[in-house]
């Protein structure tokens, strides 16, 4: 420090500081006097937020400050108005019947909107993100419905499940093990798989299939059909076309005359409400397979 | 042309210092006329252009311009941009600032001079100000002067029509974002919404406070547009300059100096230039950052030199290139010469500048008393720099670029989004099933009937969400006005038609009233073989 506190520098005319440094001295080029009541408002301002708003970290969250604001507060209050929002057409949902929904255009685009979000929650687990399935879960997305591709029909399925104990008037059927329980004999489930194969387009032995037509009308086609058609009512699938829910060729046929297996979807009307089955049937009705 | 050191005083080193008032005197002359008639041109444009009205027919705001941002659509005239298109914007930001540049290049700093708010603001305040409290000196008086019941009445007077235009200006503001006539009249009977009176009493406070009190700071320590400035003029760019060349030696009492034998300078130090300075700078000390190249000080200054009898221009815009020339020009040459000019003149009297010495002999004919020829001055010559020409180019390029755009703009566009998952749909009899998201944007204020038809796809079958019994083989769309038609299609197809996995087609949609068309290119996927 300098003993002449008010030292001109004298290339730039600016008086200095005072300070040096080797030699390198402060020029003391003044701030406007506002500019530092600003930066002392910003200091009270802060004291005072650290009031008013959530501030200090403690163990177990945070200060509540004064004017009480909470962020989980908020989102609690936009979930309600997002609902208030929602409700003119969750009310009008509930009113109709579920094939009444598709004649108003706002609502049915609603309700496609609902039940997909619905759908990733609910039913992604088994028939995938996109309803494509997997082996033992049917593609919703294909024109194939074992229960039925009306809306009601969907509707009744997802309400009541299939193969769902705990629902009464769940989906029920259930295929005879032709092998296991010794219902027929080997060379006849043989030939049944392969006059099945040659229905649905693959390859298959002719002979065997020729045998095997009468031994399916005699066997299968009360569930099945008589061509292999299916029967939705009764759950039997069709078989006289490219889709499988499990696999196809005559090797999976026969496994699954054999020993059948069973798949099961559970009941929603015990977990989800009324409005959320019924924009669930519209979505999956939407995937492009509806009736 | 540094400041002279301040005196060296021994006093308590400040580090901040306060504002201090400036009571800048009014002047009359062509850069004020100038400066006025922009101000009302500038001013008359920010006001009126919320109320021009402009048909657009039943289904659109008839606002010539309108910043509508709650359907997030901007109208122009016949102009309308939604916000996928918000590269006009960045075009026209690019405009604005090259044309900055091109301005800052060839005049100088004339947007701060002229056209930046902030000092079309501050102009209309001191005038309000001057017309209450009078002129430079009656303002001095009353500044300094007791608080007497005509003080207190004055100031209130004056806060009080300041305050007036600011909320008019946050009004008007806002009228850009909102039908003005049907807000003008919510405002009034206090039936708009809440936003619209926060966002005016911002706007209310900062016009008040910046062209009421910060005025030049707002220039001189928040704008960063000065410091660019800086960057970018060179030799040959017009400023405000005071021709030291001319003006050295300066004198109050030029008459007794030249009949004493003295040569002078046409400078009469009468400080016009000074009292005139809406920044509070004497342009005598040369460029400085506070300068905002109004020119009310050559106003002043011309002024003086008329009632002289004297050329005007002793301030006035010139480059830094014909300043130094001229100064050369005007100059002793040789250490001989300028101790023979130091001999032979008043001992107070300084004719030193930066080491150089000025000779008035040079500057001024002694038997016509006009200045010699030799001097140079601007000419327009100066506008066809490369720099300028570059500028104005890339301006001039962007401008026509944005013009054919526009004018090439398809009101009607598609956006398609093939399903991700599934990718396909296996169907029963063996044919393949692809669903797509599909946008249409009808960007008129109409509604319209378009027609969606396949290219590159021959005889597909399409067919609409929740309905797959009715089979199109091209459909016919109603569009509301101005709006995204969301739709969801299907197409099936059968894949033994199809060689790869992926196959490119188009999606065209026409409007079917005039014909205008887009499209888009997608795909449809077929499992492998």
């Amino acid at each position: 420090m300098s003993e002449d506190k008010n030292e001109i520098d004298e290339i730039s005319g600016t008086e200095t500081t005072g300070h040096e440094w080797d030699g390198i001295k402060e020029l003391n080029t003044p701030l406007p006097r506002w500019w530092l009541w600003i930066f002392y408002a910003t200091i009270i301002w802060a004291v005072g937020y650290m009031i008013a708003m959530p501030a200090w970290p403690l163990i177990n969250g945070a200060t509540k400050g004064v004017l009480g604001y909470s962020s989980r507060a908020n989102l609690v209050s936009e979930v309600e108005m997002a609902k208030a929002a929602q409700s003119q057409f969750l009310d009008k949902i509930e009113a109709s019947e579920v094939v009444d929904i598709l004649k108003d255009e706002e609502l049915a685009r609603f309700s496609r909107a609902g039940g997909n979000a619905a759908f990733k929650v609910n039913c992604s687990q088994c028939h995938g993100a996109g309803a494509q399935g997997f082996v033992g879960f049917p593609n919703l997305n294909d024109d194939e419905w074992i229960w039925g591709g009306t809306l009601d029909a969907i509707y009744t399925t997802i309400a009541h499940g299939a193969r769902y104990v705990a629902n009464e008037d769940t989906r029920i059927s259930e295929m005879p093990a032709f092998g296991a329980d010794e219902l027929l004999e080997k060379d006849e489930i043989d030939a049944i798989a392969n006059y099945v194969a040659s229905i649905s387009g693959t390859e298959a032995d002719s002979a065997l299939a020729n045998t095997g037509k009468e031994l399916f009308v005699d066997n299968c086609a009360a569930c099945h059909g008589d061509v292999g058609e299916g029967v939705a009512d009764l759950g039997g699938p069709a078989l006289n076309n490219a889709i499988w829910l499990f696999a196809g060729g005559v090797e999976a046929i026969t496994a699954q005359i054999n020993q059948p297996k069973h798949g099961e979807m559970p009941g929603w009307s015990d977990k989800l409400d009324d409005v959320t089955i019924k924009q669930l049937a519209v979505y999956v009705h939407s995937l492009g397979g509806g009736q | 042309m540094a400041k002279n050191p301040k005196e060296n005083k021994q006093e308590k080193i400040v580090l901040y210092e306060a504002r201090k008032n400036i009571f800048p005197k009014d002047v009359k002359g062509n850069f004020r006329r100038f400066k006025w008639f922009w101000l009302l041109l500038t001013l008359g444009i920010f006001v009126f252009t919320p109320w021009i009205r402009w048909d657009r027919g039943p289904y659109a705001s008839d606002q010539f311009l309108l910043i509508d941002l709650a359907n997030r659509k901007f109208f122009f005239a016949n102009i309308e941009i939604w916000p996928q298109e918000f590269y006009y914007v960045t075009g026209m930001l690019i405009m604005a600032g090259v044309g900055l540049f091109l301005i800052t290049s060839v005049l100088g700093r004339a947007w701060c001079g002229y056209s930046c708010p902030q000092t079309v603001f501050t102009d209309m305040f001191i005038w309000v100000e001057r017309k209450i409290e009078g002129d430079r000196n009656a303002r001095l008086k009353l500044e300094k002067g007791a608080w007497t019941f005509e003080k207190i009445f004055k100031f209130s007077l004056k806060y009080l029509i300041w305050l007036i235009i600011s909320i008019l200006t946050g009004a008007v503001f806002i009228s850009y974002f909102a039908e003005a006539p049907q807000l003008a009249k919510d405002l009034i009977t206090l039936q708009a919404a809440p936003v619209a009176y926060i966002t005016i009493a911002i706007l209310t406070a900062t016009t008040f406070i910046f062209a009421g009190f910060m005025r030049e700071q707002m220039c001189v320590y928040m704008c960063p547009w000065p410091r660019i400035q800086g960057a970018m003029l060179d030799e040959n760019s017009l400023t405000v300059t005071y021709n030291d060349w001319r003006g050295e030696p300066r004198t109050k009492s030029a008459k007794k100096l030249k009949a004493a034998g003295d040569l002078v300078g046409d400078c009469v130090d009468c400080d016009a230039c000074v009292a005139v300075c809406p920044t509070g700078i004497d342009i005598r000390d040369g460029q400085q950052i506070e300068c905002i190249t109004c020119g009310l000080c050559i106003d002043a200054c011309d002024n003086v030199m008329e009632k002289l009898g004297l050329e005007k221009g002793l301030i006035s815009y010139t480059t830094l290139k014909d300043y130094t020339q001229n100064l050369a020009l005007a100059s002793a040459v040789s250490e001989d010469e300028k101790k023979q000019l130091l001999a032979s003149h008043h001992a107070n009297h300084n004719v030193l500048m930066d080491n150089r010495t000025i000779v008035p002999s040079k500057v001024r004919d002694s038997k016509t008393n006009k200045l010699f020829e030799k001097f140079k001055y601007p000419n327009w010559k100066l506008f066809l720099s490369p720099r300028n020409v570059l500028y104005f180019t890339i301006w001039g390029a962007v401008g026509i670029g944005m013009l054919v755009v526009l004018s090439l703009r398809n009101p009607l566009d598609m956006n398609i989004l093939h399903d991700r998952n599934p990718l396909y749909v296996a169907l029963s009899d063996g044919t393949i099933r692809n669903g797509y998201d599909i946008k249409i944007l009808n960007m008129v204020p109409q509604p319209q009937k378009v027609e969606l038809k396949l290219e590159g796809l021959p005889n597909a079958k399409l067919s609409l969400v929740n309905n797959n019994n009715e089979i199109f083989e091209s459909l016919i769309l109603d569009l509301p006005p101005d709006e995204v038609l969301p739709v969801r299609l299907y197409i099936t197809y059968d894949p033994k038609e199809l060689e790869e996995v992926r196959t490119n087609f188009k999606m065209i949609v026409t409007y079917l009233s005039n014909e205008r068309t887009t499209s888009a290119v997608t795909f449809f996927e077929i499992p492998a073989k």
